[in-house]
């Protein structure tokens, strides 16, 4: 597991610890990465990064075409494998997690947790750092630096 | 099959149980319940859900067959599970002065009715 901010560590760790997911990602809404659990290769984790914001806004508006308020999650059953999508506020932003499951666990399960996640989160955030916006012009080196961040290379 | 909801007013009736839920054992996700304030019905459907489909699964390797009612009982009270068919659990929460015996008894008889 590795984490750009060392507050998001325990929380996350402590959910891959009692649901057993396989493959966590948490990034923002608008897809940059904040944390991931299990990914082997950086250009998986700008792949689903980018694919799980992109989820995560459609669904938004087609929430808001229907004149509801937003999705909360999104669960995509498999046969061998399971995923699970949820948007949810922080301190820091609106962030997206993208978990993907076994049958070693359950929906329950991981929704439990994953729920427990966001409240931990929202208790661990630095009140006093306020985030800085990403630049348009800072956008690929900041990129490469997380990305670098989150592979230990 | 019947009513969920009227399988879970039986067990509720017993005394000292302070709620009952119809969950998904594979899914852990919450199919009926009725329950009081502070009992966390997600909760307890998810890590019993769980709890009941590892220890099916452990019996089933040991040649054995599936467990009727499982009691796992804690300093504060207990979680009652009877295992149906359809892979459906019927979960109950109980404080330590529950009448365990005749839980037990609603569950068995409930359980065979949601089959």
């Amino acid at each position: 597991m590795r984490a750009l901010e060392p507050w998001v560590e325990l929380p996350l760790q402590t959910f891959l610890d009692e649901s057993s997911a396989r493959l966590t990602l948490l990034m923002t809404s608008s897809g940059q990465v904040v944390a991931q659990h299990g990914f082997s290769r950086s250009l998986d984790v700008m792949t689903a990064a980018a694919l799980g914001a992109g989820i995560g806004a459609s669904t938004e508006e087609l929430a808001r075409l229907m004149g509801s308020p937003r999705f909360e999650a999104l669960v995509h059953h498999g046969a061998r494998q399971s995923c699970l999508l949820a948007g949810f506020s922080t301190p820091r932003g609106r962030w997206i997690g993208l978990v993907v499951f076994g049958p070693e666990t359950s929906v329950g399960i991981v929704q439990l947790f994953f729920d427990r996640m966001v409240q931990e989160l929202a208790s661990a955030v630095p009140r006093d750092e306020t985030a800085t916006p990403t630049l348009a012009e800072n956008f690929e080196h900041e990129l490469d630096a997380s990305l670098k961040a989150l592979f230990g290379r | 099959m019947t009513d969920p909801q009227a399988v879970l007013d039986r067990v509720t009736r017993v005394a000292g149980v302070r709620g009952a839920l119809v969950a998904s054992a594979g899914d852990g996700l919450v199919v009926a319940d009725q329950l009081m304030d502070g009992v966390d019905g997600r909760a307890a459907a998810a890590l019993a859900g769980s709890l009941v489909g590892r220890l099916v699964r452990t019996v089933a390797g040991a040649g054995r067959r599936p467990p009727a009612f499982v009691q796992l009982r804690a300093e504060r009270g207990s979680i009652l599970a009877a295992p149906c068919p359809n892979d459906l659990v019927l979960i109950a929460v109980v404080g330590p002065d529950a009448n365990v015996g005749l839980a037990r008894l609603e569950m068995l008889d409930a359980a065979s009715r949601l089959s």
